[in-house]
């Protein structure tokens, strides 16, 4: 210690961190003595958003809290109002919506993989990474004309029924995903190089965790084997047989072990959904909330003025608050929603797991080297479109 | 979840324990909100050691106005529990819960910032998304959600 510190700006502008996310460094040396996170450059606004829109508006919106998961995002929200109205959700519907939010976790941690392991100077995976995502993102568009911002969950059920091309296309990635998986930890798994850079790095015990209120990946590196899929199965997870991956160290390196295991227990799951997919409807249609048929308005008056009614004034569910969350790639997503019984929220609060478990960096790397502090924010997986919101 | 021993404990600053769809709500007086915490939170058969999450929600022009709402959650039982406070526009002053649940740091910053909600003893009370020269607090519902540009 030389007792002379340097003042170090990290970001907005800066790849490793991942987004716009600013740190100011204190540095003695190359040690970080002390650091600030300065976040909200991507603010947007979307909570005060929402409460101008109508309830099914809303689901647009959520797509872009996490630009990486906006399946994950869609699927929280819609079930937090069908837990307000209670709406039973068809039993096909909640198998494909198992479906798309497991490709999504695989595809938001294919994207954590690639550039973590590229902000850490492991050029390759990124390729490979980027090559499976592409697949996903492919299903993704073919279903619902969107790559990124997919929008198909509906209050109620989906947008639309599957065709058949979604289940051949599940099956076929998930029958030669995880050897890819092999191939990743081909890479890394027992790379010394990447050892070095990960392994003792950002340690944070599972005590510490559950103080700081971090869950999902992080959480379960540290060992405690917290999944919302499991402790209260939502949308039917309890029928798919799947293990929770967990770590020991809490450390860097399990946490990337454990989002590598992740994607093959996703796949898992997601070909257990396409195979076990029951018949019948894709969406609660005797549901107040739910749209008439698109058909039906060219010669159904009644269903007509029923749909402009729905776009003009909306849906009122009852008042009452609800929370629900679910597991996101990044851990607990919540919505909480206040209804007034009004045709808009009241309130609705995201409870972002990126801006939770972000709170945890500084003690992740007070006292570490500035380049543990690249590697410990890849290692939170944040996205700051949802930590800003 | 033993709720006869949470009013047993803190009697008449429980204003009201409500179901709704599944989740438990328990209203109480901000003057026992630390204490309230606390017992939540060490008590064997609570142990209510995880806070999801904490935000505010703005009722005006209904007085009292604020209501904090902490979602707790047990990781040993998997019981979820709400538990709200609510303040009146002329005093919108809680204490802070940082000493409870370290997560709320972040989480009352962000109410501060959005709602104007001031949290007693708080570590570090400042803005945190919207810069440190913005006025007002955008999510109250007086304020307009559009024509102010930020400085």
């Amino acid at each position: 210690m030389s007792g002379k510190t340097l003042t170090l700006n990290l970001g907005p502008q800066h790849p490793s961190t991942h987004g716009v996310l600013r740190i100011v460094l204190e540095l003695d040396g190359e040690t970080v003595v002390d650091a600030r996170p300065d976040i909200g450059f991507l603010h947007r606004g979307i909570e005060k958003l929402a409460e101008s829109k109508t309830w099914h508006q809303v689901i647009v919106l959520t797509d872009r809290i996490d630009y990486l998961a906006a399946m994950s995002n869609n699927l929280a929200y819609v079930m937090a109002v069908e837990k307000l109205m209670a709406i039973e959700v068809p039993r096909r519907a909640r198998y494909v919506r198992v479906a798309l939010a497991e490709l999504q976790r695989i595809a938001s941690h294919l994207f954590w993989l690639g550039t973590h392991a590229h902000d850490l100077g492991a050029m390759t995976p990124l390729f490979y990474a980027l090559r499976e995502r592409e697949v996903i993102m492919d299903i993704f568009e073919s279903l619902a004309g969107s790559r990124l911002m997919p929008s198909f969950l509906r209050i109620g059920g989906l947008a639309a029924d599957i065709d058949g091309r979604f289940a051949k296309s599940v099956l076929d990635f998930t029958e030669t995903f995880p050897g890819r998986v092999d191939e990743y930890e081909t890479l890394l798994t027992d790379n010394p190089i990447w050892k070095l850079r990960t392994k003792g790095v950002g340690v944070l015990d599972g005590e510490s965790c559950l103080g700081l209120g971090i869950s999902g990946p992080m959480l379960r590196g540290a060992g405690v084997d917290w999944d919302i899929r499991k402790s209260h199965p939502y949308s039917g997870y309890d029928e798919f047989h799947f293990e929770i991956p967990t770590g020991r160290a809490g450390d860097v390196y399990d946490r990337y072990l454990v989002r590598v295991r992740e994607m093959r227990e996703s796949a898992r799951i997601a070909r257990q959904a396409v195979e076990g997919l029951p018949g019948g409807e894709w969406i609660d249609a005797g549901s107040a909330a739910v749209f008439p048929p698109r058909h039906e308005l060219k010669h159904n008056v009644a269903a007509l003025i029923r749909h402009f009614g729905l776009v003009m004034e909306g849906i009122t569910p009852p008042a009452g608050e609800v929370y629900h969350a679910i597991e996101s790639p990044r851990g607990e997503l919540g919505f909480y929603l206040v209804s007034d019984g009004g045709p808009k929220p009241l309130r609705l609060k995201v409870r972002a797991p990126s801006f939770v478990n972000l709170q945890g960096l500084v003690k992740m790397i007070r006292g570490r080297l500035l380049a543990d502090v690249v590697a410990v924010i890849g290692a939170v997986d944040i996205v700051l479109a949802e930590v800003d919101r | 979840m033993n709720l006869d021993a949470l009013r047993q404990r803190f009697g008449g600053s429980l204003r009201e324990v409500t179901v709704f769809r599944g989740e438990t709500t328990v209203t109480a007086d901000r003057d026992v909100l630390l204490p309230l915490g606390r017992f939540l939170r060490d008590e064997p058969g609570f142990s209510f050691r995880f806070l999801s999450d904490l935000c505010a929600v703005d009722f005006h022009p209904a007085e009292p106005r604020f209501q904090v709402a902490y979602h707790l959650y047990a990781p040993a039982t998997g019981c979820r529990l709400r538990v709200k406070v609510i303040l009146g526009e002329a005093d919108p002053v809680v204490d802070s819960v940082t000493g409870i649940w370290e997560t709320a740091d972040w989480h009352e910053r962000e109410c501060f910032d959005l709602f104007g909600i001031l949290f007693r003893n708080h570590p570090d009370m400042r803005r945190i998304l919207l810069p440190e020269e913005f006025e007002g607090h955008p999510l109250r519902k007086d304020f307009p959600l559009e024509g102010v540009t930020a400085p």
